[in-house]
């Protein structure tokens, strides 16, 4: 476990964790803290504004980018549970704020993209920290999402950070590098495909004998647990924060 | 042993493909269904993809370059694109001066009457056509077909596409779809009635089947006066056309007949001869994943004593040029058509080609139909959003085309211009999401509201809805959220958060 | 005039563009023609050609060739064999002695003369290594792209100094022949196809056996 750090961090709730999952938001918390970190919650914030992107309104999108740059303009250090939200607004709110012709707005944008973190980056390249002092004495098995993977190219930082919590037996997930079929409004517009592609995740994550599938993306968990839970097949899903915040009970 | 139906139409030279026009699939969502629900379709597919994309993985590890080669791939195509003009006058100029003909065709209608009129000169009731995506386009085999010219597909899987009275649904394995047994049925069926009859003890093993359609065939390589064919590449400073193949059918198309006709893309041009480096690694790896296919050939207009005599080439539009003009969407025209999108595809590898409703399927086709074809049907509104925005595809790309990036671009197109139209359901619900997402006490208003489902409900999870809720509840369960939201955990003082108490894992656990 | 229309329309979607040259518009980061470190390319090329299931044998030198014409043409079971106008006369000197049925491809012969013969012996212009790809510049001993492609067996003879690395070393070599307007061809194996369940199959339309005799 590292030394403290006297750094102040600005948490990105997203909203899905905010609204659905907010012991999430609660790990990261507790587990910044015990790393010596401040955070602060600016609740200005809203969400990173990709369901309306991705879904083909980019006006409807620019309220989240305004709100964005409003709540975490000021901050030096800005860190979020998921790699998806956090792709996002590295990608996609600079395209957007381009679209906007508001030429401050762009800069703002700009600014505020280069310190946002996801959680796994900000541990391991900032905090330049693998072992957080986690404990979690169960067998789990990885999904890396698609964004946390292509968009904001995490790699192979949640493996590391895994490997080091204690207890833990990490399984092999099969065909790992496909997609849960969550996508956003893709699971609503193409129920049928999304729900096979989620079924397949879910017979993967059964089958590779772990207790618990983590991600470190509340929203592909969602997707991929709905299956889960409605297949009553008992294993359980947690983000990936959540593990490496959980310590050894003291006695 | 599988039973297909083919119909059988009389007076008609070639076997009629389905009835129907490709724009009049439905839309994506809906066109899936019949596909989805066919476990032989899926289990060909996940076999055919599953083997391409292992080899794929495996030839490309072999090349250390592999990344400065697509970046020169990406680079040499966008330079192309942004000054085609000069390219295209070139490559004309250079086919000219070696003997070929060169004709421009505007549109599908152009290039088909072109290409009619061509081969009636000649005073022939049949061509022999190699592979060919562009001719597939502009349905230049049914323009032949309605002109009293029979169109031989000689494509091993073409082949089996067009005697099954079928349609492509993959641009480099036409005929994915279908397995061993369903070939052999076909052949069975078919080939006595276009031609010579496959044997009577044809089995399903891939080498007889090769071996009846290379009897089939070579009668009809003997006998051709006019091939036809597209281009894998036009080569703009020497005028030399490449086509890349596998079976030696394009070899017999581009040298057995008299007469070479080339419909080609006007995309296809790249600069120079030297160009051709990239792409003869680029294309094998990323579409066979070989690490050459069998053979190549290239030509420049008329070699005397060697080939055709007389060779025509025509340089298609057919909306590129609308897809030139939009600078994002142009990224799409990069396309060397190697189909490695559609193999590490999770929806293509589930639905395969057909569902697509179009010539170009999968994550390509997603982002180009839409743009060539434009976006006034149902279904090319919905291709946009027939993908997960997951990535795979843009990452085995060898042109680099950002095709998740694309998607969303042609999302916002579709979105925009129905905007432009009528106020419908899905714009109100984005608006107030908008809206509600621009202030953060807005949305903790809401968070608020929705926090009391639970109790209201009384319960922590919904099953099976009724519409429009079962999109989500068909297969999966939607927990509902918890009574407190993080930010109002985090406006009540944030204390006794679960992970700082020192409790044990499962403590931790919602 | 669907040129000028075409290329005015091109134009006009192109107004964004201001760099009229466009090599200085979009550099491209590549070193044409560099070759690839290969330890041991001839040993290269001989594996992939084989990896295509196409045999190869070793000749010593160029006096071997003729010998060894003959051998693979007779384990093969070749009857007849057609060449190019242009061919080392030698080397067909014992194929023919031992009764194979020799033609030479001038006058040109038929199509289906051609579907007649059991064999064609081409040279080559050049080998890549890296792929197992052999490169016909249809130069007159290789004869026209039709010779090589109809008969059923393809027996090509190419030296050592003919093999290079990779694809860029290829193009190279092959871009003065290109330049003068000769047609080429690209062959890596028999002809081949995956298009039934993605199971290859080697033995198309295109020569189904390929025999290639590496030389020095």
């Amino acid at each position: 476990m590292s030394t403290s750090s006297d750094k102040t961090v600005a948490l990105f709730a997203t909203c899905i964790s905010d609204l659905m999952f907010p012991n999430t938001p609660k790990a990261v918390v507790a587990l910044l803290e015990r790393l010596g970190c401040r955070v602060e919650f600016p609740s200005a914030q809203t969400c990173c504004g990709q369901m309306f992107t991705n879904t083909g309104y980019y006006r409807e999108a620019l309220g989240s980018v305004r709100a964005y740059v409003r709540a975490f303009g000021k901050y030096e250090h800005i860190v979020a549970p998921s790699g998806s939200c956090v792709g996002s607004v590295r990608e996609q709110h600079p395209m957007l704020a381009a679209s906007s012709r508001d030429k401050g707005l762009r800069r703002e944008v700009e600014a505020v993209v280069a310190r946002t973190w996801d959680i796994t980056e900000f541990l391991t390249d900032v905090l330049e920290v693998e072992d957080v002092g986690a404990y979690f004495p169960h067998k789990v098995t990885y999904h890396p999402t698609c964004h946390s993977v292509r968009v904001a190219k995490i790699g192979d930082r949640p493996y590391r950070l895994l490997n080091k919590v204690r207890g833990l037996t990490l399984l092999n997930l099969e065909d790992s590098d496909q997609c849960c079929g969550f996508g956003g409004t893709f699971s609503i517009k193409n129920p049928d495909l999304s729900t096979a592609m989620a079924t397949a995740k879910a017979r993967q994550a059964t089958n590779s004998g772990a207790e618990y599938l983590v991600a470190a993306d509340n929203a592909c968990l969602m997707n991929i647990g709905g299956v889960l839970s409605r297949g009553r097949s008992g294993v359980k899903t947690i983000h990936l924060a959540e593990i490496l915040a959980t310590t050894e009970p003291e006695e | 042993m599988t039973t297909i139906a083919l119909p059988h139409p009389t007076r008609r030279l070639t076997p009629a493909p389905p009835a129907g026009d490709l724009l009049d699939t439905p839309k994506f969502p809906k066109s899936v269904k019949r596909y989805l629900g066919n476990s032989q379709l899926r289990a060909n597919l996940r076999h055919a993809t599953g083997t391409i994309r292992a080899k794929r993985v495996r030839v490309v590890s072999e090349l250390p370059n592999w990344e400065q080669l697509r970046q020169a791939g990406e680079a040499i195509k966008n330079r192309t694109a942004r000054h085609l003009d000069s390219y295209l006058e070139q490559l004309e100029a250079n086919l000219v001066a070696n003997g070929a003909q060169v004709h421009w065709a505007s549109n599908a209608r152009e290039a088909n009457r072109i290409v009619v009129e061509l081969v009636k000169a000649k005073g022939v009731s049949e061509v022999v056509k190699v592979k060919s995506m562009v001719t597939q386009e502009i349905e230049l085999n049914e323009a032949l077909e309605a002109a009293g010219i029979a169109a031989w597909e000689t494509d091993l899987a073409e082949l089996i596409v067009q005697l099954g009275h079928d349609r492509p649904s993959h641009i480099l394995v036409p005929a994915i779809h279908r397995n061993r047994s369903e070939v052999r049925e076909i052949f069975l069926q078919e080939m006595k009635l276009y031609g010579r009859a496959a044997p009577k003890d044809l089995t399903d093993n891939p080498p007889d089947l090769a071996g009846a359609a290379r009897a089939h065939l070579r009668e009809k390589f003997m006998r051709a006066k006019v091939g036809i064919s597209g281009a894998n590449f036009a080569v703009a400073d020497n005028g030399t056309l490449v086509v890349v193949e596998s079976e030696g059918n394009g070899r017999m198309c581009l040298t057995l007949p008299e007469t070479l006709i080339s419909v080609v893309g006007i995309e296809k041009t790249v600069p120079t001869l030297e160009d051709l480096e990239v792409f003869l690694q680029l294309l094998p790896r990323s579409s066979t994943g070989e690490r050459m296919n069998p053979y190549t050939s290239m030509w420049t207009g008329v070699t005397p004593g060697d080939g055709p005599q007389e060779v025509h080439v025509v340089l298609v539009d057919n909306g590129r040029t609308k897809v030139l003009a939009d600078p994002i969407g142009r990224q799409a025209l990069r396309c060397i058509r190697c189909s490695a999108c559609m193999n590490i595809c999770p929806v293509y590898e589930r639905v395969g080609g057909h569902a697509y409703g179009s010539v170009y399927p999968g994550p390509i086709g997603a982002i180009l139909t839409p743009q060539l074809r434009g976006t006034a049907s149902a279904i090319d509104q919905s291709l946009p959003f027939a993908s997960s925005l997951c990535g795979a595809c843009a990452d085995v790309c060898p042109v680099r085309i950002p095709i998740p990036e694309l998607l969303v671009h042609m999302r916002h197109r579709v979105v925009d211009e129905r905007k432009r139209k009528h106020i419908g359901l899905e714009r109100a619900i984005m608006k107030v999401g908008g809206w509600i997402m621009s202030r953060g006490s807005r949305f903790g208003a809401v968070e608020e509201l929705a926090g009391r489902a639970r109790g209201i409900l009384r319960k922590d999870r919904l099953g099976p809805m009724p519409w429009p809720g079962s999109a989500w509840t068909n297969a999966r369960d939607l927990p509902l959220p918890p009574a407190q939201s993080f930010r109002a955990w985090w406006k009540s003082g944030h204390t006794d958060n679960p992970f700082t108490a020192n409790r044990s894992g499962e403590g931790a656990q919602p | 005039m669907s040129k000028s229309e075409i290329l005015a329309r091109i134009r006009n979607s192109l107004v964004d563009v201001t760099q009229d040259d466009p090599v200085l518009d979009v550099p491209v980061d590549w070193s044409y023609g560099q070759a690839t470190a290969v330890a041991e390319p001839v040993q290269l090329f001989i594996d992939r050609v084989i990896d295509y299931k196409a045999t190869v044998v070793r000749a010593a030198d160029w006096a071997e060739v003729p010998g060894l014409v003959a051998e693979v043409l007779a384990q093969a079971g070749a009857t007849s064999l057609v060449a190019p106008a242009g061919i080392e006369p030698a080397w067909l000197a014992q194929a023919e002695a031992a009764g194979i049925e020799l033609e030479r491809d001038d006058p040109p012969l038929s199509h289906q003369r051609l579907n007649d013969i059991s064999a064609v012996i081409t040279a080559a212009a050049v080998g890549m290594a890296e792929t197992g790809t052999i490169a016909l510049d249809h130069r007159a001993d290789q004869g026209r792209r039709e010779l090589s492609l109809v008969p059923d067996m393809h027996v090509c003879v190419i030296g050592t100094d003919q093999i290079v690395t990779d694809v860029p070393q290829a193009m190279a070599r092959l871009a003065p022949s290109l330049r003068q307007h000769q047609p080429v061809t690209w062959i890596s194996g028999p002809s081949a196809t995956s298009d039934i369940e993605l199971s290859r199959v080697e033995g198309v339309h295109g020569p189904r056996t390929l025999h290639v005799i590496v030389v020095g």
